[in-house]
């Protein structure tokens, strides 16, 4: 019963802070919600028994995504009356969009009981399970060829981030591959022969 | 114990929310990002609730690799969001208008 509890404050806390965040006057508000969005998330996730992805949510949601939103919020200077005009606008297609959204999936979900009938109650956990160890054991065992694609899509990721911004100094000191690959030595090396000095 | 209808209908809630906010702020492309990260999250929570109901780890692995998609999408769009304001001076969509899409 406590969990359960325990699952509907957070799971308000959290649809008020999605609302904040698309409602927010200033993008900074809005990037703070979001991380608001993402602590609740992660509890919810926790009392869901999925403790790895739980903490994984905060370290790197909240620790590096939304940190990296924020500085770009920051960095950008916006004119925010210029972007708020008609915010309103649209706001009946709005409505009706997102209340025929949460119709259909509530319609699935409670009317035709999907999942509801075929898992009444989740399989009790056996005690000393650890959520980490069996999530690594699979990782690494059977989803071992996807985890390195993962690796790879965020090595491309990170290089493709820094190839976009990177600005290159004026007179910045860069190395010519080409050129420094076709030297020869003759071009650098200048061999001087003369005739050793005798002691005196 | 929590109902799994309970957790997917939080999800669908939350999913609408964020097609909503891609609705409303057209204007600026950062919240619209962050609409897509909510939307992201809704769906994780799907897999979560179902991988905790079937007993199934697969579902959790599943999250681990949104997430990490999602990471490297929100740094490559935050870095043509960067390179985009440097050349336009604005993060209007409507600016963004050079293929007359």
């Amino acid at each position: 019963m406590f969990p359960t509890i325990l699952f509907f404050i957070f799971a308000s806390v959290l649809v008020c802070a999605a609302l904040g965040v698309i409602l927010a006057r200033n993008p900074v508000y809005s990037a703070l919600l979001l991380v608001l969005c993402f602590f609740n998330s992660a509890v919810i996730w926790i009392l869901l028994d999925a403790e790895f992805l739980g903490i994984v949510l905060v370290l790197v949601y909240v620790g590096a995504v939304m940190v990296l939103f924020l500085f770009v919020v920051m960095m950008l200077d916006i004119n925010l009356e210029e972007l708020r005009k008609d915010f309103v606008g649209y706001w009946p297609l709005t409505v009706a969009v997102a209340g025929f959204v949460v119709f259909a999936i509530v319609n699935i979900i409670v009317v035709k009981h999907l999942g509801g009938a075929t898992f009444k109650s989740a399989p009790a956990i056996a005690a000393g399970y650890s959520n980490t160890r069996d999530l690594g054991t699979e990782l690494f065992t059977r989803y071992a060829y996807p985890a390195q694609v993962a690796a790879v899509i965020l090595l491309v990721a990170s290089v493709a981030a820094i190839v976009l911004t990177l600005r290159p100094r004026k007179n910045g000191k860069v190395q010519n591959i080409a050129q420094q690959v076709s030297v020869r030595a003759k071009d650098r090396v200048r061999i001087v022969k003369m005739t050793s000095e005798k002691k005196s | 114990m929590i109902n799994l209808t309970s957790v997917l209908t939080l999800s669908g809630i939350l999913f609408s929310i964020a097609v909503a906010g891609v609705f409303l702020n057209r204007k600026n492309i950062i919240v619209l990002l962050m609409c897509i990260e909510l939307m992201l999250l809704a769906v994780n929570f799907n897999f979560v609730a179902f991988s905790r109901f079937r007993g199934d780890i697969g579902g959790q692995i599943f999250v681990f690799f949104i997430l990490t998609v999602a990471a490297a999408e929100a740094a490559i769009g935050l870095a043509i969001l960067v390179v985009l304001f440097r050349e336009r001076r604005s993060i209007d969509v409507e600016d963004i208008d050079t293929l007359q899409g």
